[in-house]
């Protein structure tokens, strides 16, 4: 089975590597200005120089203590939300209503009313990786409790659980995919906001770099900044994938 | 285990509904969907409110909430916790409890593997367990919090037809080993006939009837109880005749049954019209039961056929599935085989109590 998945993994990584072929080929031969559309090549060393001299990892990690920060706090906030929501009837219906206007608005959108709060500073981007995963991981958690099946909460009161512990035993556990659910697209979606954040509002962080390279039209740091960004959003779904399948992979 | 006691329940699905179940009896809750039989035993479990009261022996428990009246739950889809292991389902009652103590649970637990002889599918989920294997489970699971009343709510409908089978027989057999009081649903009067010690047949949040299968069967009390049990054949006999292996032939009419024999006269044997096989051809195998008759009436109905068939001068009510009457072609007046199913006769004997 080893080598049938090695195989099958080479395989998904064959697009890839076409597609990075075919952009290496085409700046180095078709393009005339490659200020617009520098080859692989080159993003290449530069990203090398940029590792080098410390600027790249100075600024992604400022953005990711500010994903780490706003994310985790928001997830936690919208954690603890979604289970009150979703065991006491009482509080969902007389939050839902609030909720359900607030969280069509786009994280970004809050980016205004944060800067006249909060002012340009750490805590304004913190703010808006807050509620980008705050109301997600609320609504996810929320509806991961109230679909669970009615017999099995039956089944365990039944059997002596009271509330606390049917939530503690059924419903928590069996929230959980849907839990994991939030917490992935928002992982990546945190980041996706950031960079929009510092790119309008902050000196620092990726954003922030990528907009300093548009300005000197410096295409080959500005592709760096976007290599990092999808790889990083990459990274924090999949990290998340893999506690979901870690934990609920078998039942 | 105690009796449980039903005097005047109501709720927005039942009508002042009153009976007992007498300790460690198996009584069967017999009715079509909805006729509410599943909120009967909710009722008594405690997971919906109602009026009226019930009570385990003599104690009344309507103020006692669900988790306190430690009864054992089997519902429809047997809700197995899908992410517990085997074990950690049928220890979960125990560790709810303010007394538990790990040594004690797992002592328990392993008891309940060996009874219910599942002791290699202790570390399985339960989406790797076959349909009777989740069965024995929710039933081990049941049973570990030593409930004062058993109920089961059609428990062995997602089965086989074999598997309900074999299970059924050994559900019966560990109540009758334990003395479980239980109360067990179902929609099949073959099923509640198998395994009831009494049936209360339901409908529209009523209870009909009260009685032992044969009473049931062969004295239904109303019009309603008759339409559900679906008018049997009923045989009235004079003498009859012992057999080996526990069989007797009956002279009932002209014909001469053979069915299963208890040691006491028979009186009266019946059987369902879907369990009369009937046939334009002679069927093959041992001619137990086997009469020729002639066809007097078709009945067509929307996924059957009914038909009367007169035997020796007696008429035989069969119901087909409207697939195998079209393969046959039945005509007024054709002759036909027929096989009365021994495994489905229902004897009334002389022990049998009448209303």
């Amino acid at each position: 089975m080893k080598p049938l998945r090695h195989i099958s993994f080479l395989w998904s990584l064959l697009p890839i590597v076409v597609f990075l072929a075919l952009w290496e080929l085409i700046a180095s031969i078709w393009v005339e200005n490659q200020a617009l559309l520098p080859p692989f090549s080159a993003v290449l060393r530069e990203f090398s120089i940029l590792m080098g001299n410390g600027i790249l990892m100075e600024n992604l990690l400022h953005s990711l203590v500010r994903v780490v920060i706003g994310f985790v706090a928001g997830s936690l906030a919208g954690l603890l939300m979604g289970i009150l929501m979703g065991w006491k009837e009482l509080i969902h219906r007389s939050l839902h209503p609030v909720f359900s206007l607030l969280y069509p608005i786009p994280a970004l959108g809050w980016l205004p009313v944060f800067m006249l709060w909060f002012g340009i500073g750490e805590i304004l981007p913190v703010a808006v990786i807050f509620m980008c995963s705050f109301f997600p991981v609320l609504y996810n958690t929320e509806t991961g409790i109230r679909t669970v099946n009615r017999d099995l909460i039956r089944a365990a009161r039944t059997l002596g659980a009271s509330d606390r512990k049917v939530l503690v035993t059924i419903l928590l556990p069996l929230a959980l995919p849907n839990i994991f659910t939030g917490l992935r697209l928002e992982s990546g979606m945190a980041w996706r906001v950031i960079i929009a954040a510092e790119m309008v509002a902050i000196p620092t962080g990726i954003g922030a770099l990528l907009m300093r390279a548009e300005n000197l039209i410096r295409m080959d740091i500005v592709i760096v900044c976007l290599m990092v960004l999808s790889i990083m959003c990459f990274s924090f779904e999949r990290f998340f994938l893999y506690l979901e399948r870690k934990i609920t992979g078998r039942w | 285990m105690p009796s449980i006691s039903l005097t005047s329940v109501s709720n927005y699905v039942l009508k002042d509904v009153s009976f007992t179940v007498r300790d460690g009896e198996f009584m069967v809750l017999l009715g079509h969907n909805g006729a509410g039989k599943s909120t009967l035993l909710n009722i008594i479990a405690g997971l919906i409110p109602y009026q009226g009261s019930v009570r385990f022996d003599d104690t009344p428990v309507d103020d006692i909430s669900t988790e306190k009246r430690n009864v054992g739950y089997l519902s429809q889809d047997l809700a197995l916790f899908p992410h517990m292991k085997v074990r950690a389902n049928i220890g979960y009652g125990l560790r709810m409890r303010p007394d538990r103590k790990r040594s004690k649970i797992d002592d328990k637990v392993d008891a309940l593997l060996e009874m219910m002889n599942i002791r290699h599918l202790g570390d399985r989920y339960p989406r790797d367990l076959s349909g009777g294997e989740k069965q024995r489970v929710a039933l081990a699971r049941a049973m570990a919090i030593d409930p004062k009343v058993l109920l089961m709510d059609e428990p062995l409908n997602s089965l086989d037809l074999m598997s309900a089978k074999y299970l059924r027989t050994e559900i019966r057999h560990l109540q009758k080993k334990l003395r479980a009081t239980t109360l067990f649903v179902t929609h099949s009067l073959d099923e509640a006939s198998e395994i009831a010690d009494r049936i209360a047949v339901m409908d529209n949040g009523e209870i009909l009837q009260v009685g032992t299968p044969d009473e049931i069967i062969f004295s239904p009390a109303e019009v309603r109880v008759r339409n559900f049990i679906g008018e049997p054949n009923i045989f009235e006999c004079r003498s009859s005749r012992i057999l080996e292996n526990g069989l007797a032939v009956s002279r009932c009419g002209r014909l001469e049954i053979i069915s299963p024999y208890e040691g006491t006269p028979i009186h009266k044997i019946a059987i369902q019209p879907e369990h009369v096989y009937v046939s334009t051809v002679a069927p093959a195998g041992p001619h137990i039961n086997r009469f020729q008759g002639v066809v007097r009436e078709i009945k067509h109905y929307p996924s059957m056929v009914r038909l009367t068939i007169e035997v020796a001068g007696q008429p035989i009510l069969a119901q087909l599935p409207k697939r195998l009457s079209r393969m046959q072609a039945f005509t007024e007046g054709s002759e036909v085989y027929l096989i009365l199913k021994l495994r489905w006769l229902q004897v009334l004997n002389s022990g049998a109590q009448w209303h």
